[in-house]
């Protein structure tokens, strides 16, 4: 007796086993895709934020001999014997030039100081090793100070936190410290800035259209509210650039908002609507609406009416009922539509670029810029890494608070 | 009472806001004149058949079909498979698993789109059909997942069970019993993975060549351009589509709902 419970112990571990292999064979061969095209992706952008192998990799014999120089004075002669060597080596003319606009971010100009001392060491009569360090000085008066010599050692480690630095507005000063960048150039947080401010603008925005859109799809006459879900939906499921192409031309001069306003003299002449930061925000809106209103819906189809009705025998008045009862019972609906809302808006890129004016890029833009147009790949992963961390931060205290299952709508 | 009249209004105000813009391009499209205001002058399909034009929209078009036929196989498959395996795997796993399997769902298209950039140039996978459809798939997966997983939750093991005690290996329980059941979930997740695919434009910004440029990013060039009434007649054939998709859907979910209640009784 005791002797067949134990064995049929061990075929119901046996299944259960089973079961696990399974569903984990089931399940890998997703996680196994992800891995390769999504996760490791996102980590050659943290390798690319501070892997800067440039200028070691072009400058092998001086990257060697400066490792030894410690200042205050230029490094010796044999220095100066290692640049002309590096710099005259056939070999690497393509790495120099990689590198010389990796020293242009060190120090701006930098790339003229290198391919003017290319030109000239290879015109001047080099023969003579005693007397190359005056021929490199000669080649480029730059050689002779101390401040381009720190920026050329800083730049010869191949990690650097340069992009990140210069991601936040800062930079590693004449000293070795740190110091924000000339005000002219600080533009990154301001931009972060900007992108959390029209995020959350418009994040509550929505939730203030959204939650009595939500409330009249559920409390309706079902006709009235499948008519009203199927204006939800049909927004959701059009082309992002269809509805974009549509808002610029709903809200421009001669748009439909503007012929009706003037022509029924609200206004006298046509108002800016688009191509501005009003733009941005109605398109906004327009585009994100669904994501809060589907979770806000999901939550307050599981709220029964007894509990509002509960509420009012008791004698609530019914804003009172809905203050203390029903808007607590719908929270995690709030949270849920309000947190996909802001981490959707806040990496935005295509409508702010289309429908903003000039000054409303958002931080995506400076992504995609440095990637498309000036090839400063480290540049984009910092920045990029830098949204993609206030993104996880949400995301991860979210799912804490909510669980990840109810963001989705899985029960 | 008072409350319910208000709420009619608000959700007619709703209405107008979030599908009267998206119809106030349509007849701007037969619009003889080439401007891109109202009132309307005579009407004319000449924008149509510039639309339809082999360069550069049909082209375009039938870049973005064959990525999103290919975004769909890829997606339903790993998708479906993956939703089946999250159910039968126990709970503290099943939360972290999810966890993982929806996060291209949360991080910012751009950051993906950089990151697949890197690893493309790296494998040579830059302005390919095939690049535009491995990434697709990374960002319409998570939507299959959720439909399906959504279904399955839906699924009696028990019609499993009975499969096994009739001698049906798992492979022919799937086909046979689960595969029909959640069909409509997985219809609806191959939907959704092949309109996200259809409209995807940020990653195929970075990684999309000249050769493979996509409806969204032939949309995205005229409208940076200059907007040309023949992206309104695309636009309106894209509403066209997504009007279908929509009712599809609604019928999909109704077939869904009506199946659920005959497996109860």
């Amino acid at each position: 007796m005791e002797h067949a419970a134990v064995i049929e112990m061990t075929s119901i571990r046996k299944a259960q086993h089973a079961a696990v292999i399974r569903s984990f064979l089931l399940v890998f061969p997703l996680v196994g895709y992800l891995i390769v095209f999504f996760v490791a992706p996102l980590c050659l952008v943290l390798l690319y934020s501070f892997y800067s192998p440039e200028v070691s990799r072009a400058f092998p014999l001086t990257s060697q001999q400066i490792d030894r120089w410690q200042g205050p004075d230029i490094p010796d002669s044999d220095t100066y014997l290692a640049l002309a060597a590096d710099l005259l080596n056939p070999e690497s003319e393509f790495l120099v030039g990689e590198a010389a606009r990796r020293l242009n971010y060190e120090i701006s100009g930098f790339r003229t100081v290198i391919s003017r001392t290319k030109r000239n060491l290879a015109a001047a009569d080099i023969s003579n090793p005693a007397a190359l360090k005056e021929e490199v000085i000669r080649a480029d008066p730059h050689w002779g100070e101390v401040r381009y010599w720190a920026a050329f050692k800083r730049a010869t480690s191949t990690v650097t936190p340069y992009y990140f630095l210069a991601a936040l507005d800062l930079e590693v000063n004449g000293t070795g410290g740190i110091s924000p960048v000339p005000e002219d150039r600080r533009i990154f947080v301001s931009t972060f800035l900007r992108s959390i401010w029209i995020a959350a603008t418009v994040t509550l925005i929505c939730l203030v259209l959204g939650y009595p859109l939500a409330y009249a799809l559920i409390s309706l006459r079902p006709e009235f509210s499948a008519l009203l879900m199927f204006s939800v939906l049909l927004p959701f499921w059009t082309s992002l650039l269809v509805r974009t192409t549509a808002w610029i031309v709903v809200l421009s001069q001669e748009g439909i908002i503007n012929s009706l306003l003037t022509g029924a003299a609200i206004v006298d002449a046509p108002l800016n609507l688009v191509f501005n930061r009003t733009g941005v925000f109605i398109t906004m809106v327009h585009v994100l609406l669904p994501f809060m209103v589907l979770p806000i819906l999901s939550v307050m189809r599981g709220v029964s009416s007894t509990y509002m009705k509960a509420s009012s025998s008791l004698g609530a008045h019914p804003v009172r009922g809905f203050l203390s009862v029903y808007l607590p019972l719908t929270m995690p609906g709030i949270g849920a539509g309000c947190m996909m809302t802001f981490i959707i808006a806040v990496g935005y890129y295509v409508t702010p670029l289309l429908v903003g004016g000039g000054g409303d890029n958002m931080i995506s833009y400076f992504i995609a810029f440095y990637t498309n147009e000036t090839i400063n790949w480290g540049m984009a992963a910092a920045i990029g890494l830098i949204l993609l961390a206030t993104v996880l931060v949400l995301y991860a205290s979210l799912g804490k608070l909510i669980g990840v299952s109810k963001i989705v709508g899985l029960n | 009472m008072k409350l319910h009249h208000g709420l009619y209004i608000y959700g007619a105000a709703m209405m107008v806001f979030l599908v009267g813009p998206i119809l106030a391009i349509v007849p701007i499209s037969f619009s003889g004149s080439g401007f891109l205001s109202y009132p309307i002058s005579d009407l004319t399909l000449r924008w149509y058949a510039r639309a339809l034009q082999p360069v550069p929209w049909l082209t375009a078009l039938k870049n973005s079909l064959i990525v999103a036929s290919g975004t769909t196989v890829l997606a339903t498959v790993l998708g479906t498979l993956a939703a089946l395996g999250l159910t039968q795997s126990a709970s503290r796993a099943r939360s972290a698993l999810l966890a993982f399997i929806v996060s291209p769902m949360i991080v910012p298209s751009v950051v993906s789109g950089v990151g697949m950039f890197f690893l493309f140039a790296r494998m040579g996978l830059n302005a390919s059909y095939a690049g535009l459809i491995l990434a697709h798939t990374v960002l319409g997966t998570p939507f299959v997942v959720v439909t399906v997983a959504a279904t399955l939750q839906n699924f009696d093991r028990n019609l499993l069970r009975a499969a096994s005690s009739l001698g049906a290996s798992p492979v022919v329980a799937f086909f046979t019993v689960t595969l029909p059941i959640i069909s409509s979930g997985v219809i609806a997740g191959a939907l959704f993975a092949f309109v996200i695919s259809l409209d995807e434009i940020i990653v195929a910004l970075f990684i999309g060549g000249p050769a493979h440029r996509t409806l969204p990013r032939q949309m995205f060039d005229g409208i940076r351009d200059n907007i040309d009434p023949s992206i309104l007649a695309m636009s309106t054939l894209l509403i066209l589509a997504t009007v279908a998709l929509v009712l599809a859907l609604a019928f999909i979910s109704r077939v869904q709902s009506r199946l659920r209640s005959t497996v109860q009784e």
